[in-house]
């Protein structure tokens, strides 16, 4: 495995179209996405969406916020060679829904809401708070695995530049 | 936003290695070596520690109270003092001023004016309580990963380098080279395609 500060910095990019890509599947590959996880009912872009652009040495940023924000000025900058940096996601599995924030460079998980459960009123309810807590954010944690997985074996594959590229930006110049 | 909160922060980790047996013998071990201090009436300025999910600010890692089902709860407690750089300046003036008084002389050496500062910081946070900040985290053993509900890089450097002292083992952080690298069970091929990977642009 190289360095980690070294594979951080070098291999940042792969977060960011990751979430780029999760968009894409949003918009174009609704059925490919939901295989992803046999409960899953969506994935929506949530109430906020950070686009950036890296080009030419300097750093051009499109923070889009609001529940019903129209992301056209997302797709402009798209366009223009930007890829999206954070992404705040709802994910509805079963009867249950969540919502997070990813972020690409890092995929930290941040503003993470799980489906709510009980108050802990005593030291003896502790215990299976925890275990319920775990078991929550385990669900979106396995998510993104396998979301990252198939996105992954994509990136690597020669599709990415013969069929997924092209797609996005069939989608993206739409 | 600790683990219980309604909204919670996550970093991942892989831990490189396992605790050997007995497990939780030796994670108890590593706990209490390295359990917080208190420093409300010590000069230091930060203490970095264990403590306890259920009573943070009187850990007790007795009984066994950190393993619940197959993970190991416990919390990273960083106590700092904050003292405002006008009281340190205003202390360190009037010290100045008292020393310059009893020596008849006009000006303190550089180094004498450095001791005088530290000794007023020390002096100082002698009286100021810490204020202290506890980060959950669940860890599991079996399965060698860990989570841990802060996403503050100082925290994080903090655990990282006590997990090490405590339990003899690295933590890997996941971003997306780890995760995919570590986590996406790639072959040995796969993962040299991944190490070849260069940024997509998707203008046309």
């Amino acid at each position: 495995m190289l360095d980690i500060s070294i594979s951080y910095n070098r291999y940042q990019f792969l977060g960011n179209e990751f979430l780029t890509w999760i968009w894409y599947m949003m918009e174009r590959k609704r059925d490919e996405l939901l295989q992803i996880e046999e409960d899953l009912v969506y994935l929506e872009i949530g109430n906020r969406i950070v686009i950036e652009n890296r080009m030419n040495d300097n750093t051009e940023t499109i923070t889009i916020k609001g529940d019903d924000a129209g992301l056209e000025e997302g797709i402009l900058a798209l366009r223009k060679g930007a890829v999206v940096t954070e992404m705040n996601l709802f994910y509805k599995s079963g009867e249950q829904e969540w919502r997070f924030t990813l972020k690409g460079e890092s995929m930290h998980i941040t503003n993470l809401k799980p489906p709510e459960s009980g108050a802990v009123e005593s030291s003896e309810e502790l215990e299976g708070a925890v275990i319920e807590k775990a078991y929550l954010c385990e669900r979106v944690i396995l998510f993104l695995d396998a979301a990252f997985n198939r996105f992954i074996r994509v990136r690597i594959s020669e599709d990415w530049h013969k069929k997924t590229v092209p797609a996005i930006k069939e989608w993206i110049y739409a | 936003m600790g683990l219980l909160s309604s909204t919670v922060s996550i970093m991942r980790y892989k831990v490189e290695g396992r605790i050997e047996e007995p497990v939780f013998e030796n994670v108890a071990k590593g706990l209490k070596k390295n359990v917080i201090n208190d420093i409300d009436k010590e000069a230091e300025e930060k203490a970095v520690g264990w403590t306890t999910l259920e009573n943070p600010y009187s850990p007790d890692f007795a009984n066994r109270l950190f393993v619940i089902d197959t993970y190991l709860a416990f919390c990273l407690r960083i106590d700092k003092k904050t003292i405002p750089s006008k009281i340190i300046a205003k202390h360190f003036a009037k010290e100045c001023a008292k020393r310059l008084a009893e020596s008849g002389r006009e000006y303190l050496a550089r180094t004498e004016k450095k001791l005088i500062k530290d000794q007023v910081i020390d002096s100082l946070a002698l009286r100021i309580p810490a204020t202290p900040n506890i980060y959950d985290l669940l860890w599991n053993n079996e399965e060698g990963w860990l989570w841990f509900f802060s996403t503050q890089k100082s925290a994080n450097e903090d655990l990282e380098t006590l997990f090490q002292n405590s339990f003899k083992l690295r933590l890997i952080r996941i971003f997306p080279y780890t995760m995919a690298d570590l986590l996406s069970g790639l072959s040995e091929g796969q993962k040299n395609l991944l190490n070849q990977l260069t940024p997509t642009h998707f203008t046309e």
